[in-house]
């Protein structure tokens, strides 16, 4: 018996040791690409870098103004375009298309959507709007984005909505309110929380994407907050940057890698908050 | 039931003609026929899966949320069907209030608890939504221990003062009836003494329709009975009558104990 009871003992030891060695291995990685960051990218962080344009080729300093700029502007369109979108289709999956086939059609195909390669969707919008509408543009660009982000705002919408008890929305439906009263007033304020953690994972998730970009806001050196014309962004100009010859472009593209990591790591912070008020009460 | 004992010289708020219920192809009711005394407590009882939490989700057809479940018969409530295609379910759920097992606030604050349901079928100005949520608060007992804190979340409230909250929220569309299916099961004993006291008030205005698994809560606060069992309405009189001079061999088992 006691030697029964030894062996559990070491099968033990060797499973957390298996696993703390696994935990280790990822956390590695993830802290050797974060120092590496911060060491290079650290350098390349002044004012310029807000303040000034990215350079010419051959030129001395610069910075990342337009990149930002047009980053933000992107990103806030894009976010603007699938938030709204995104909800509401989760609620529609939720709450309106438990059965039918056009919501187990939808559902489906937002899963394709979750894991299509974020290039396929970048030439998707280049062949319809790009090519169509003659240029490239900021708005092609947040259209890109949120195409990619449209599936994970419904999934996580969906998902928490499924969470609500049925006791709950019965009790909205109890009173004689409408359906989607009900939806808006009740169930979706109860997974509030929920919900605004998907759309800022979402946020993360594009906040970093190249490849849709590429084909569409494509890229620009100069300064422009004009939607409609190509815009300058952070992702395609590190790619550009990174490739290149010259010390400063190089530097410059760790400093954009820098901001980058530091916004998507400060919205899963805010994630985390978010989720622990909600603890809290 | 050919001899079934009914309400009579009372008021009838409710009538159930002939009522079968399906979920899916299993039959959980059958041939349901009573009648719902008004302005009276009426008590549901039986063992657990025999149709009296179904029997009262047909009343505000609560079933309709669930595509696979049907009711046929009629449901009379003025002389019309609540069953028929065309009547409005929301109109019905607002005349025909119901409060759950599980307290069930709406994410919002305590007046918004209350005012919600009223909004939704009768438009008034700030003052008179004021005074219909203290008079709801103070239908349901809970206006002195909320009224300053009416800007807080109904979630902050004790179970027993959620539960309060709900029945609130029921009585301020001033409904006809309010059904209750099984109020107090999830709260303690000085909870449930409230809300008992609760009903008792209530049935001076409202029509009431409870389920419960709590033989003794039946015999306290109702006026009449129904024992049901496995889908059928075995026996329904008086209360005092089905617990002292019980009919049926079946109900006297069930309330002595010896099944259930």
């Amino acid at each position: 018996m006691m030697s029964l009871y030894t062996r559990r003992i070491w099968i033990n030891r060797i499973g957390i040791t298996l696993s703390m060695v696994a935990t280790s291995l990822g956390l590695i990685a993830l802290l050797w690409i974060l120092w590496t960051l911060f060491s290079k990218g650290f350098g390349a962080l002044s004012w310029d870098l807000f303040t000034q344009d990215t350079p010419a080729p051959g030129t001395e300093g610069g910075g990342l103004r337009n990149a930002i700029v047009g980053s933000g502007l992107i990103l806030l369109f894009s976010m603007l375009i699938s938030t709204p979108v995104g909800i509401l289709a989760g609620i529609y999956l939720a709450e309106f298309g438990r059965i039918s086939k056009f919501a187990s059609f939808t559902r489906f195909m937002t899963d394709i959507m979750l894991s299509a390669p974020s290039i396929v969707i970048g030439l998707f919008v280049y062949a319809l709007f790009v090519a169509t509408t003659g240029g490239f543009s900021g708005w092609a660009g947040s259209l890109a984005l949120a195409l990619i982000a449209i599936p994970v705002v419904v999934r996580t919408t969906e998902n928490m909505l499924k969470l609500v008890p049925t006791s709950l929305r019965e009790a909205a439906f109890a009173v004689g309110a409408p359906r989607w009263q009900v939806s808006l007033r009740v169930t979706l304020p109860a997974v509030k929380s929920g919900v605004v953690t998907g759309v800022l994972l979402a946020m993360a998730r594009i906040t970093g994407e190249t490849a849709p970009l590429l084909f569409t806001a494509l890229n620009n050196q100069f300064f422009n907050a004009n939607m409609t014309e190509p815009m300058g962004n952070l992702p395609v100009v590190i790619y550009q940057f990174a490739l290149s010859p010259y010390d400063n472009w190089v530097s410059l593209a760790w400093g954009g890698a820098l901001l980058i990591a530091m916004l998507v790591l400060m919205i899963n912070i805010g994630v985390r908050v978010v989720f622990r008020n909600k603890d809290k009460r | 039931m050919p001899d079934q004992a009914m309400p009579t010289g009372e008021n009838i708020a409710l009538q159930v003609r002939n009522l079968d219920f399906f979920y899916g192809d299993f039959k959980g009711l059958s041939n349901i026929n009573l009648d719902i005394a008004s302005k009276k407590v009426t008590a549901f009882i039986g063992p657990s899966g025999c149709g009296k939490s179904t029997l009262l989700r047909t009343f505000n057809r609560m079933y309709d949320l669930y595509p696979g479940q049907r009711a046929e018969g009629q449901i009379l409530v003025h002389g019309k069907n609540l069953l028929d295609k065309n009547q409005d379910v929301n109109l019905v759920r607002a005349k025909i209030g119901m409060v759950f097992q599980k307290p069930t606030p709406f994410p919002m604050t305590i007046y918004e608890n209350i005012a919600f349901g009223v909004r939704l079928y009768e438009r008034m100005s700030k003052s008179a939504m004021d005074d219909r949520v203290e008079w709801a608060l103070n239908k349901a007992a809970l206006w002195g221990e909320v009224k300053d804190k009416l800007q807080q979340s109904g979630l902050s409230l004790s179970g027993g003062q959620q539960q309060r909250l709900c029945i609130a929220r029921a009585v301020a569309v001033k409904p006809e009836i309010v059904l209750l299916d099984e109020p107090t099961s999830a709260l303690d004993p000085i909870s449930t003494a409230k809300i008992e006291e609760l009903i008792n008030e209530l049935k001076n205005d409202y029509t009431i329709a409870i389920v419960t698994h709590n033989m003794q809560q039946a015999a306290r606060i109702s006026d009449f009975t129904a024992f049901m069992y496995l889908g059928e309405l075995i026996e329904f009189n008086e209360t005092g009558t089905i617990f002292m001079r019980p009919g049926k061999k079946q109900t006297e088992d069930y309330i002595t104990g010896r099944f259930g």
